[in-house]
């Protein structure tokens, strides 16, 4: 059993990047430390070399005041320490129960124990609240579900030290109330706990002490209840941050999008869209709130022409656009900042100036007669970036070494150039650091002033709230309710779970 | 003169050669499944088999012992998948060309350790036919399935045993997972480079078992290029198969029977001129292929990319 981890002085470079530079961290027993930090401030490197994946340059890891050396995740596993991914783990075309079954032991030496693997599993599930069907395929199920995948493979494990990257990213605010009690669960049966966030309001509910991270370096330790979301945000990011905005009531007026009776088939061939209908106008954020995979990313998809809709209609400025090729919709001024944004974003080893023309490249003033410009393509590349406040090497980088709030910013950039009528932004901010969101909020209401129809959809409730001039909230393919951004979150927490609707 | 192809005689007569024929391309193509599963494209299987197939008829030729011809075969496969897997895992080299590589070697090696030991081709006693008890005596079905010899009836019960391995075993579950999400298995402790090496060294070993299937059960002698092509269907059949065994084991039948198909073409004399008849199987691979590719199948979608932690 784990008393405490520490880590001691630990250096990590990469190529051209001091990713860690001598940190030092505590975590004892029955305590909950939260890592706090920017994207890119070296979190997930910290985490990876105390789960072994990684070598330190420099430093010592102490389990019970001894050095030990943690070489593999396995000698991590073995020591106690289990640690759930920010990138999932997990392999999609495996059920569930094979998941968590795979690399234990098995009670049947070499032959595989899934039905036992299953029964302990549910137990598990039941016990901290976890629900998930064992014989479902991973590649079937919602983020918010292959998370929960991932706490019982490690719970399965008996890990006395979990290490969390960034694990609420994904869920709900009812989802995470739940989830902070598993971890409190854990907290009093005397697992030690890492929760790395750089959302404040959870740093702040959580955890006892909490470690800040900027540019690799610890840039302060501080007892939660000795301090501020204020400081602590001032700590994280070096300076002061936004996150209420001022903005001019909308006006109703004719609308411009207007979805009506749609339908639309999930991945299971189940309707995961129920005849669902909602309006935009001109100059409205209109946020549609809910837990991970209640029809949420197959509405925006089908909005978007890349999945077909069974019934119903989808118009833009009057015109049917449902069901059209999605080239035709992008020429339709409609703008669309996909959920996954290194799958239809970008294209991941394009550069960051062909990714800024990606959509408009086969036009005037970027290629003529099937010849690149490359002038053209490069000035608007430029400006793109310069106004956006991309961070990047060049503009012939390839756009996947950039961090998600740069790459986001770009794909926004490029978006908001074609001045669209309808901007669809789907999860604009997921998993993008304070400084780039805050960044990205701002630009989405100065667009909103612009007179542009806004559909935000997001699993960030915060977000919703902070933009939208109506919260639509979806649950099982329907729209429940549409209520006024200040309606309390408790409130909105209970029509996101289904228990309550207009 | 097509009816001459439907006569009872001719039929049994395909059938029985197809099973054969089916042979060296099981054990070939479902040893190569599991290496390609777990993520190691080995396209060098021809040239493995040769080696082996060289090496155990060697053994044969001077001692008479089969069973040594065998195993020597299975130990030289081995070696040389693990030269592969040394390769292709360990220095990360392009598998696609490291194959080649293999198989050039292998070709290289057989032909002159043949020409400086043996030189020309000479007939062995290969394994006999092995009459399963009352079961040869059926009617079309006893000649057909239960008279063939040893190596047969194993390459067809390697189909029902990789499934299981790969379905319901605990090394099949990391095979599996390695070849879809290395990561995954690399941060539950699962050693991907081992794993690799364990799929490609057996699938090594299998594809030597089908080279002496052909030079001590089969064909009963060597020469130069043996193999002639068997072993690229093989990693053909892979994919036909959709890297599930019954469906390789279908592939291996169709193509082989449409070989046995071909040969009665010849022996009959039906008048098609031998190049084409010869063509035949090959048309049929790249047609079966073209229709195979259109399925969805869980592929192994980390297949020819090696593993490098924290990318
Ligand atoms: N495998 C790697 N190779 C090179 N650079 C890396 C690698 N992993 C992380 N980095 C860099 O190290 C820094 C810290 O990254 P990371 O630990 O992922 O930050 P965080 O988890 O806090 O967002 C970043 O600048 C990132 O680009
Ligand atoms: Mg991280």
């Amino acid at each position: 059993m784990i008393q405490s981890v520490e880590l001691k002085n630990i250096t990590k470079r990469f190529p051209g990047v001091l990713a860690n530079d001598h940190i030092n961290l505590r975590v004892n027993a029955g305590e909950i430390v939260a890592l706090l930090g920017e994207n890119g401030a070296g979190k997930s490197t910290l985490m990876k070399i105390l789960y072994g994946m990684y070598r330190p340059d420099e430093g010592e890891i102490c389990i019970n005041d001894q050095a030990v050396t943690i070489s593999s995740p396995n000698d991590a596993l073995r020591q106690g320490i289990g640690m759930i991914h920010q990138h999932f783990q997990l392999v999609p075309g495996f059920t569930v129960v094979e998941n968590v079954a795979l690399g234990l032991k098995s009670s049947r030496g070499p032959l595989t124990d899934l039905d036992v693997v299953s029964r302990r599993m549910l137990e598990l599930a039941k016990q901290y609240g976890l629900q998930v069907d064992p014989s479902a395929y991973v590649w079937q199920l919602a983020v918010g579900q292959q998370q929960r995948v991932e706490i019982i493979k490690a719970l399965y494990r008996n890990a006395s030290l979990l290490i969390l990257d960034e694990p609420t990213a994904v869920l709900t605010p009812n989802e995470v109330d739940e989830f902070f009690n598993i971890l409190r669960r854990l907290r009093e049966n005397g697992h030690a706990l890492i929760f790395i966030s750089h959302k404040l309001q959870e740093v702040m509910a959580i955890s006892d002490r909490v470690t800040v991270l900027r540019g690799g370096r610890v840039v302060g330790e501080v007892a939660t209840r000795d301090t501020t979301k204020q400081e602590l945000a001032q700590m994280m990011v070096g300076r002061q941050v936004i996150t209420r905005w001022e903005k001019q009531a909308a006006q109703e007026t004719e609308p411009i999008l207007r979805v009506q009776n749609l339908t639309v088939l999930g991945d299971k061939n189940l309707p995961a869209v129920k005849n669902l209908s909602l309006h935009v106008c001109p100059g409205e954020i209109l946020g549609i709130a809910g837990v991970s995979g209640n029809g949420q990313r197959e509405l925006a998809e089908a909005i978007a022409g890349l999945r077909r809709a069974t019934t119903g209609s989808i118009t833009s400025e009057g015109r049917e656009i449902a069901n059209h090729s999605p080239a035709h919709i992008i020429h339709s001024n409609i703008a669309f900042i996909p959920e996954e944004r290194m799958l239809m974003g970008v294209v991941r080893e394009f550069s960051v100036a062909q990714n800024a023309i990606l959509e408009t490249h086969d036009q005037l003033p970027y290629s003529r007669y099937t010849f690149f410009n490359f002038s053209a393509v490069n000035q608007t590349a430029a400006r793109l970036v310069n106004d956006f406040e991309v961070k990047t090497p060049s503009l012939e980088t390839p756009i996947k070494v950039l961090s998600g709030g740069n790459i986001q910013k770009l794909i926004l950039a490029r978006e908001l150039e074609r001045a669209p009528r309808f901007l669809l932004a789907a999860q604009p901010t997921r998993g993008v650091d304070i400084g780039a969101t805050e960044y990205i909020h701002r630009r989405l209401i100065e667009q909103r002033a612009r007179g542009t129809a806004i559909l935000l959809i997001s699993e960030d409730l915060e977000e919703v709230i902070a933009l939208s001039d109506r919260v639509a909230v979806m649950y099982e393919g329907e729209i429940v309710g549409v209520l006024p951004p200040t309606t309390p979150v408790e409130e909105l927490g209970l029509y996101m779970a289904g228990a309550k609707r207009a | 003169m097509i009816l001459q192809l439907l006569a009872p005689a001719v039929l049994i007569g395909i059938a029985t050669s197809g099973i054969l024929l089916a042979t060296p391309y099981l054990y070939a193509a479902l040893g190569e499944m599991f290496g390609q599963i777990s993520g190691v494209l080995n396209l060098g299987v021809e040239g493995i088999m040769l080696v082996a197939a060289f090496a155990a008829y060697y053994v044969v030729y001077s001692s008479g012992n089969l069973i040594a011809g065998l195993a020597v075969a299975i130990v030289v496969g081995a070696l040389m998948g693990l030269l592969m897997a040394f390769i292709s895992i360990t220095l990360k080299a392009e598998q696609g060309i490291s194959g080649i590589g293999v198989y050039l070697f292998g070709l290289g090696l057989s032909d002159l350790l043949f020409r400086v030991t043996i030189g020309t081709p000479t007939p062995v006693n290969g394994f006999p036919s092995l009459q399963i008890p009352f079961l040869s005596d059926l009617p079309v079905l006893g000649p057909v399935l239960f008279s063939q010899n040893i190596l047969v009836y194993g390459a067809f019960l390697f189909v029902p045993f990789s499934w299981f391995a790969l379905n319901k075993t605990t090394i099949g579950l990391k095979i599996r997972a390695v070849g879809q999400t290395p990561e995954a298995a690399d941060s539950l402790g699962i050693s991907v480079a081992g794993v690799r090496y364990l799929t490609v060294t057996f699938g090594g070993a299998m594809a030597g078992i089908a080279g002496a299937s052909l030079s001590i059960a089969l064909l009963n002698i060597f020469q130069q290029n043996l193999t002639s092509g068997l072993g690229f269907i093989a990693v053909a059949l892979v994919y036909f198969g959709g890297w599930r065994p019954l469906r390789i084991m279908l592939g291996a039948l169709l193509f082989s029977m449409v070989s046995a198909l071909q040969l009665w073409i010849q022996t009959l004399g039906l008048g098609l001129p031998s190049d084409i008849a010869g063509m035949l199987p090959y048309v049929l691979t790249i047609i079966a292929l073209i229709f195979a590719a259109r399925q969805i199948v869980t592929q192994p979608t980390a297949l020819t990319k090696p593993f490098e932690r924290g990318e």
